[in-house]
């Protein structure tokens, strides 16, 4: 089981790089589910969406601790990775965020996913940076297939580009396990 | 068939149109304005009518039209928008015809506030508007369930001629779950209540139907025992031998059963009892419960209690029933927990 949080400013794509995870993972046939951000936070502050990916029932939506926080500005890590279980991830936009004085016992795995999708050509492709480091760094989907699901999902919504699958796969490359 | 991830206004709304949805009149008001997004784009093109209406009142008026005339008809609100609902509500009931209404739970009496809730509960169980009726309340938990409760909705209404309630919350309503949709149905307004045209047709009531009726108390009560003894649902979780059993409806259910995996866990016998009806209450439902068990605990996103009081109806007040509130904040499971051990250890 897997338990994500994905934040950033309104506008970075962490909706999308949430539903882009959960809509991959439901073809994969895992139970999902996509909680976003509610209320007077969503007004000029924090962007965020919370999943559960699970191979059975989802019994809460919610959750206190996450397994994975994809971190793309500096807010959201200073507010959001008290929430990471020991050893759990924090995927972090070096473009971005700081991460020096961080806690300890958790993984952090840094990519610079706005100059990424900056130099790609891409700029609003910076999400999917963050998912490829993401997917890479927890290996819950292989990313070259991950990136055809990532195809798939933006054709179907009449958006299809090129450059998010190269996005995301440069996003991976950055974070090999180990 | 494949699934699909919907948010849950969105999987309500397409389940509406599978269900045979001829007209939609309502109003938006967040955290339901996605239904009504959906429907003004997909309704028409099915075949139906979508109409945003200057008000809630003349929503509701214009489902009362629709449904006098055979169609299915729906509306759907929240808040301080479900009040101004009421009044059409118990008019459809007394004219003794089907309606869909959804209400989507938000926080707070007056303008409240946008976020989940659960504090229609009186409201959508006790009739909500003026008189002697009540509506069939089905409450979901899940996406999947905002999808497979519409058709169900549909066919009651029909059924028992009665208006019936969808009571969803905002969190169900804003989040994304994987669904499995229905087929699309063709609908017949040709009902022999209905007013389909002057010509060769006999007369219909389709105003209150009390002024027809004679002996209407014992028809009319008869009429709601019949649903009350029929149209009870549940769903139990380990109930049997459960030392405290948790009772609790749409969200907080999904809390609730993560409350009883943890319990579980650790040797603690938690039970829990989710109504899917809210009215009629489940009380069949309480039969299969361990009869020693030692207290219920009703858990509720509400400042204050409401779905408490009918437990201690449906258990006879023979177990101390507490309850455990939300309020404006969603509790965690483990809290849940904490309180239901409590209430084992007075």
């Amino acid at each position: 089981m897997v338990r994500v949080i994905c934040a950033g400013f309104g506008g970075q794509g962490v909706l999308t790089a949430g539903l882009v995870l959960a809509e991959v993972a439901m073809n994969y046939g895992k139970k999902v589910t996509w909680v976003p951000s509610y209320g007077s936070e969503m007004r000029g502050g924090t962007a965020s969406c919370r999943l559960r990916i699970r191979d059975t029932e989802i019994l809460n939506p919610f959750f206190e601790e996450a397994d994975l926080l994809i971190a793309m500005n500096q807010n959201s890590l200073d507010t959001l990775q008290g929430q990471v279980v020991q050893d759990g991830v924090i995927v972090s936009n070096s473009t971005m965020v700081n991460v020096s004085g961080l806690r300890s016992g958790v993984r952090v795995v840094e990519t610079p996913a706005t100059a990424v999708a900056a130099e790609l050509k891409n700029p609003r492709g910076a999400n999917l940076v963050m998912l490829g480091a993401a997917v890479a760094a927890i290996g819950l989907f292989p990313a070259e297939a991950f990136a055809d699901g990532i195809d798939a999902y933006f054709a179907g919504k009449g958006h299809g580009n090129p450059l998010n699958r190269a996005c995301f796969l440069r996003g991976a490359a950055t974070a090999g396990r180990g | 068939m494949p699934y699909k991830l919907m948010k849950g206004n969105h999987a309500l709304a397409e389940a509406a149109i599978r269900s045979g949805l001829a007209l939609f009149g309502g109003y938006p008001i967040t955290p339901q304005s996605e239904i009504l997004e959906y429907l003004s784009d997909h309704l028409p093109a099915a075949g139906g009518v979508f109409v945003q209406a200057e008000s809630e009142l003349a929503g509701i008026n214009m489902v009362y039209g629709a449904a006098a005339a055979g169609f299915r008809a729906m509306t759907s609100s929240s808040g301080p928008g479900f009040s101004l609902l009421q009044e059409g509500i118990s008019y459809i009931a007394s004219a003794e015809l089907p309606a869909v209404i959804v209400d989507v739970q938000r926080y707070g009496s007056g303008l409240g506030d946008i976020f989940q809730a659960q504090g229609d509960y009186w409201m959508a169980t006790r009739g909500g508007g003026h008189g002697d009726y009540r509506t069939i309340v089905f409450a979901p938990a899940s996406v999947q369930e905002s999808v497979d409760m519409m058709p169900l909705a549909f066919d009651k209404a029909e059924q028992y001629r009665n208006p019936c309630l969808i009571l969803s919350d905002a969190s169900i309503a804003q989040m994304m779950e994987p669904v499995l949709l229905p087929e699309k149905i063709a609908c017949n307004p040709d009902h022999d209540w209905a007013v389909r045209g002057k010509r060769g047709q006999a007369f219909k009531r389709v105003t209150s139907t009390m002024y027809y009726i004679a002996d209407f108390d014992a028809y009319i009560k008869k009429k709601y025992d019949t649903i009350q003894e029929n149209e009870q649902r549940w769903e139990a979780v380990q109930v049997e031998d459960a030392d405290v059993v948790l009772v609790a409806y749409g969200i907080s259910s999904r809390i609730c059963k993560e409350a009883v995996a943890l319990a579980r866990a650790k040797g603690f016998r938690l039970g829990l009892l989710r109504p899917i009806t809210l009215w009629p209450f489940p009380e069949k439902g309480f039969a299969a419960v361990n009869p020693d068990v030692s207290a219920y605990l009703s858990v509720e996103l509400c400042a204050l209690p409401k779905l408490a009081d009918d437990v201690r109806l449906a258990t006879g007040m023979n177990v101390p029933v507490s309850h455990f509130l939300g309020g404006a904040h969603t509790p965690s499971s483990r809290a849940v927990v904490e309180a239901a051990a409590a209430l084992l250890n007075q």
